[in-house]
């Protein structure tokens, strides 16, 4: 069993591989939270595709891929905040249009750059054996920057999230705590990218979240199951990938599901078997 | 901290929403400690008056004054019960959770829990009848529970001046009992009470004072002066009738102001 473990870690990059996906799986577990009780699943999913456009155009200008993938996220989530505050658009319609403007833009740039075509599939789905030192030390600042300000900002962001008219009674900046929000989450999908990629990381926001909000009725302790439930599937989603030759991404994403499916099955209250065992 | 005396002053208060204004010109001037039921027909502006009183909706003109000052010098002392349809029920929290929500203009964003808060969130839940639902999830309370978990959270807040908007509809009557025993009780702290209803009735007998609202100030002094049949058929229009001393209005649900 050990050996079983401890194969895989001979590897430096494995190892790199493996601490990056615990920190990106924590971290989008915890923002996570935010994303399934505010509804914003949604907004998740657009902006990890409106990071495209942010890196193959700084693959053009042969700059950081990762600083233009942060850009892009950026600057989508506040145009879906500007688009959709006036009242003029409903906020799901103000994603909807950005989020294919900005992957059709991604899409036509990268299939004007022919030698770029092999890496367009690591964007989608992640590499996880690529990252690099650099890349290492990227995730692990930004992802700890994260959970710092979710931890930090724990009263206002609950606030804001549960009860909007209290925010406004106690004259909270609801608006920019909304951005900042927004822009965390676009750092989580930053992070993210190199790990599952921009196909799979809203299912790393949703999943374990939904998970522990299965298993808890209180919210510090639903982030802290859904960051375990996270870590737990990005390390075993590592060694199945590893051992079965699959994609990482995929198999961090299904070994999430399964956890998920789990809770949903058997959580001790909300749970359909329970249920049922308690209805009859 | 307020100044503890005074009273809730409004000139020519108007209001509204993308141009339509639910509101227009409203002076009014409520005692300290004074208890004032609004009622009024759908639409007639009673949660819009709300609304502008915390601060959810700008001003179009006029003036609001609290204690004599403008409205947001003083964002600790008024607290708003909404309608319970307000809030995602399903989230995560303990009654206590919501409840130490009245207390976060105390403590701001980074302050944790004193004593003086937990001591004043258990007594908000012992007054209110919930001390014994304190651990359990929001989710799984009644409409009235929740209800009383509104007002706990309000009262934690010891405000000078109470909000409660429809606060007796769609509720048990345990919960309907509790909120009168609450408003006699805060008659004797001199906390100022407005309460929006559409049960004329309950603001005849439990009110001293009545507002009737129909987008302007229709009347506003003792319930037995404004509820005549007179000024609530001007209110309510063809939407009322009168069984012996009893105004029914035909209206079903309450008040939907978009």
């Amino acid at each position: 069993m050990l050996e079983w473990l401890m194969t895989p870690l001979a590897y430096s990059f494995m190892q790199r591989g493996l601490l990056a996906s615990l920190i990106v799986g924590v971290v989008c577990a915890v923002i996570g939270c935010y994303v399934v009780l505010r509804g914003m699943a949604f907004m998740g999913d657009a902006l990890a595709h409106a990071i495209l456009p942010g890196i193959a155009i700084a693959y053009l200008l042969q700059g950081n891929l990762t600083l233009g993938a942060l850009v892009a996220a950026v600057a989508v989530a506040l145009l879906i905040g500007l688009f959709s505050r006036q009242g003029a658009i409903r906020e799901d319609t103000a994603i909807g249009i950005l989020f294919a403007a900005a992957l059709s833009l991604g899409v036509a740039l990268i299939s004007s750059i022919r030698t770029y075509a092999v890496d367009l599939s690591h964007i989608l789905f992640g590499n996880v054996l690529g990252v690099s030192p650099s890349d290492l030390w990227l995730v692990g600042g930004l992802g700890l920057l994260v959970v710092i300000a979710v931890a930090v900002l724990y009263k206002p962001f609950l606030v804001v999230s549960f009860d909007p008219v209290l925010a406004a009674t106690l004259r909270w900046p609801a608006e920019l705590l909304r951005n900042i929000l927004l822009v965390l989450l676009a750092l989580t999908i930053v992070v993210s990218l190199q790990t599952v990629g921009v196909g799979l990381v809203a299912a790393m926001l949703v999943t374990p979240a939904a998970t522990a909000y299965l298993l808890t009725r209180r919210l510090p302790a639903m982030m802290v199951i859904s960051a375990l439930a996270g870590a737990f599937s990005s390390l075993i989603g590592l060694y199945l990938s590893y051992y079965a030759n699959i994609a990482s991404g995929s198999a961090v994403v299904l070994t999430a599901t399964a956890c998920f499916l789990l809770a949903f099955l058997f959580a001790p209250r909300r749970g359909i078997i329970v249920r049922w065992l308690s209805s009859r | 901290m307020c100044p503890i005396r005074n009273r809730l002053v409004l000139e020519n208060v108007s209001a509204g929403y993308n141009g339509q204004r639910a509101l227009q010109d409203v002076t009014l001037q409520v005692v300290h400690g004074g208890q004032v039921a609004v009622v009024g027909p759908n639409g007639a502006g009673k949660t819009t008056l709300f609304k502008v009183l915390v601060g959810l909706l700008p001003l179009r003109s006029g003036q609001i004054l609290i204690h004599d000052e403008p409205l947001g010098q003083h964002k600790d002392c008024v607290a708003y019960v909404p309608q319970r349809s307000d809030v995602d029920w399903r989230f995560p929290l303990t009654v206590t959770d919501v409840v130490m929500m009245g207390r976060y203009n105390r403590q701001g964003w980074f302050r944790q829990p004193d004593r003086d808060d937990r001591a004043a969130v258990q007594h908000a839940l012992e007054q209110m009848g919930i001390a014994d639902l304190a651990r359990r999830a929001i989710g799984d309370l009644s409409g009235g529970q929740q209800q009383r978990v509104f007002l706990a959270r309000a009262l934690a807040q010891e405000p000078h001046i109470l909000l409660m908007d429809e606060p007796f509809t769609g509720v048990d009557s345990t919960t309907q009992e509790t909120t009168l025993a609450l408003l006699a009780q805060l008659k004797q702290q001199q906390v100022t009470v407005l309460v929006s209803t559409h049960d004329l009735n309950m603001a005849a007998e439990r009110f001293e004072n009545v507002l009737l609202l129909n987008r302007q100030l229709i009347a506003y002094g003792p319930a037995r002066e404004v509820l005549s049949p007179t000024i609530i058929q001007r209110a309510f229009g063809g939407r009322v009738l009168f069984v012996g001393n009893v105004a029914v209005v035909d209206e079903c649900c309450p008040p939907d102001e978009g």
